[in-house]
């Protein structure tokens, strides 16, 4: 099986339904990067160099640079998926939603409501975000659960190569509006991903790991934190279930709830801050659906209610961590947290 | 293309068939909610009939037109089904949007009606997105984004200037200028001009008298027929006046005393049948036939509506995605 990064895999998902479909397009500030400059038309492929290649293969009328105005072309490609395209429009940082949260909240989400089921709105927006890099306050936000809360929207976090190639081809072809997760430090992992297109459903869990003793729910690039601080507290003889709900919205809340059905403990790690946040809603859920199966009260892992701060010796505390995620474990299961020092 | 004033006969009574039409509707719906049977508001067209009617006729189903939250007038004038308007208005479940959109996100996409809508200045985008879905499959339809004098100082619609420049589109932006935002006249929140605002991005426009069908719609096929040949967007800068408040209950204290009677001296209507009159371009039977047909409809789709059922519990949820 071959082994392709987080960003090739979205490349070659957005490539292969782009040859599917003509209808698809994508636009983007940057995402050729270089249209209408005396050098290489194609300089950057996006921002983070996802759509590499696209210009040049499928030329101007498919792969457009925006001007740096989302309200306009966030709306236009609301206008435009709702009257017979399949546009993948890129918000370049999920920070900058603030610009045009409008056009997706109270247009493409709502068309089909408001319409009374006769408007179809088969909208990609991709966005980046996380912690990392140093990007400070207004370019390391995690604002999923703000458009998870909004009805019509569908919300995918892909934690994986594999999942990010397999739930864009599914965002493409699903015909509501799909706003897509890419966490640029996963951009760069590896992993094995199949040449031939391939679709992930949405609202279905995938299980990582299979364990006896604490549920740990993650998302987006939490998810292989998980695993590392699951692998390592079985050493301590503790078993962990990792789930990874691949879509916030719809969520697949029966997974989750009959993973903790078995352990009875459950721990939620969120990259977003936690107020109203993913964490806080699955924790609700749980607790409303599946109050009798907990031995003990859920724990979240989260960044804190604070903004996203600069300093290279202030970063690394903001963000969940793999010792905090152990400790946890060692929390929800009543036991003794580890001794680091020693 | 032909000038407004060398249409046929029967175009002519077309042309007055959708004003009168919007203004018989928009009278009918001021006694309905008047009468306690329409929930929510409403925001009459009455006196802007010309606007809708000047361009709409110059438009086919594949158009696409984007309305703002006064969008009876463009959804009557774009040929939506008038009983079905009514029912939607009142919430019924056969309504155009069965019930679920209400007068301010009335629409029919059948039809080229791409929707009232609630946020002012929302539409810009949305039709130069409808305009890039004509231009990339080579359908020569065109689009129009109606917005008023408020609307026209929304982020949305500038921007909506630059990109609609930049890619060519097929575009119309119709500034819908009846002096008032709100309670906050234009004059107190507009600066500079539409016309010199839409040149300063390179866009061709026009100012019109709003009361004059015949202006409205030669300068609107003038510009209509630019996007199709691909020469990109225009703006139409429309000036006229409306007769209501800015909703159903506004008393309007902020208008001058003969403010409205002096604008009603300048119905559109009358500017129509006068000049279709004296030019004895049509008879006055036939405008009258036309106005007995229209109120009938209104009065037969009033009754409908009201012996139209409800939604049921059942469709509170349904249509929040295609497949969830």
């Amino acid at each position: 099986m071959p082994r392709k990064s987080y960003r090739q895999a979205i490349n070659e998902a957005l490539r292969q339904e782009m040859e599917r479909d003509p209808s698809v397009i994508l636009m983007g500030e940057d995402v050729s990067g270089g249209t209408g400059a005396p050098g290489e038309q194609d300089a950057w492929g996006g921002p983070f160099g996802v759509t590499k290649g696209l210009y040049t293969k499928f030329g101007p009328d498919r792969v457009l640079d925006t001007h740096i105005a989302e309200v306009s072309y966030i709306g236009a490609a609301v206008g435009a998926a709702a009257t017979g395209l399949r546009p993948v429009a890129d918000l370049m940082y999920v920070d900058f939603i603030g610009t045009c949260l409008d056009q997706l909240m109270n247009q493409a989400a709502k068309f089909r409501y408001m319409f009374g089921g006769k408007a179809t709105t088969p909208l990609v927006v991709r966005t980046s975000y996380g912690v990392g890099g140093n990007g400070a306050a207004q370019h390391s936000q995690a604002l999923y659960p703000i458009l998870t809360h909004i009805p019509g929207l569908k919300v995918v976090l892909p934690s994986s190569p594999y999942e990010a190639k397999g739930l864009m081809i599914q965002a493409i072809r699903d015909n509501d509006p799909v706003i897509f997760f890419e966490n640029r430090a996963l951009y760069d992992t590896m992993g094995e991903v199949p040449d031939e297109p391939y679709s992930i459903p949405f609202g279905q869990a995938n299980v990582l790991k299979e364990g006896d003793d604490v549920t740990i729910v993650a998302f987006g690039r939490m998810v292989s934190f998980a695993l590392t601080a699951a692998e390592s507290v079985q050493k301590l003889g503790i078993s962990c279930t990792v789930v990874d709900p691949r879509t916030t919205s719809p969520l697949d809340v029966e997974t989750i709830l009959e993973t903790v059905a078995e352990t009875g403990r459950l721990v939620v790690v969120d990259e977003a801050t936690p107020r109203c946040s993913m964490a806080t809603d699955i924790v609700s859920l749980v607790s409303t659906n599946g109050f009798a199966t907990l031995k003990a009260a859920p724990k979240i892992v989260s960044a804190p209610h604070s903004p996203v701060p600069f300093s290279t010796a202030l970063e690394p505390l903001y963000l969940p961590s793999v010792e905090k995620i152990e400790a946890a474990i060692l929390a929800v299961l009543d036991k003794a947290p580890i001794n680091n020092a020693a | 293309m032909i000038a407004a004033i060398q249409l046929n006969r029967s175009e002519l009574l077309d042309a007055y068939e959708r004003m009168f039409a919007i203004r018989t509707f928009e009278e009918t719906m001021r006694r309905e909610f008047a009468a306690g049977s329409i929930p929510g508001t409403v925001h009459l067209y009455c006196g802007e009939e010309a606007s809708a009617a000047g361009i709409c006729m110059l438009l086919q189903h594949g158009d696409m037109i984007a309305s703002t939250h006064r969008g009876h007038g463009h959804c009557v004038a774009k040929g939506c089904d008038i009983e079905g308007m009514v029912k939607e208005i009142m919430g019924r479940r056969d309504g155009l949007c069965g019930g679920k959109g209400g007068s301010l996100h009335i629409a029919d996409l059948t039809k080229g009606m791409l929707g009232a809508n609630g946020i002012v200045g929302a539409g810009g985008p949305l039709a130069c997105g409808a305009a890039l879905t004509a231009k990339l499959k080579g359908t020569k339809d065109v689009s129009v984004a109606f917005y008023g004098d408020g609307g026209s100082n929304q982020g949305a619609i500038l921007e909506s200037y630059n990109l609609a420049r930049l890619w060519n589109l097929p575009v119309i932006f119709v500034v819908e200028d009846n002096g008032y935002a709100e309670a906050t006249p234009s004059g107190w929140a507009v600066s500079g001009s539409q016309v010199r605002r839409a040149n300063a991005f390179d866009i061709p426009a026009a100012e019109v008298d709003g009361n004059d069908f015949f202006q409205v719609y030669d300068t609107a096929a003038e510009m209509i027929e630019r996007a199709r040949e691909g020469g990109g967007p225009s703006l139409l800068h429309i000036k006229f006046t409306r007769f209501y408040g800015h909703f159903e209950g506004d008393a309007q204290t902020y208008r001058g005393k003969d403010e409205v009677a002096e604008a009603r001296k300048r119905d559109p209507l009358d500017v129509f049948r006068n000049r279709v009159l004296d030019a004895a371009l049509l008879e006055r039977s036939e405008l009258e036939a036309v106005e007995g047909k229209i109120k009938a409809l209104l009065e037969d789709a009033v009754i409908a509506a009201k012996n139209s059922p409800f939604p049921d519990e059942a469709d509170l949820l349904t249509d929040v995605y295609v497949e969830y």
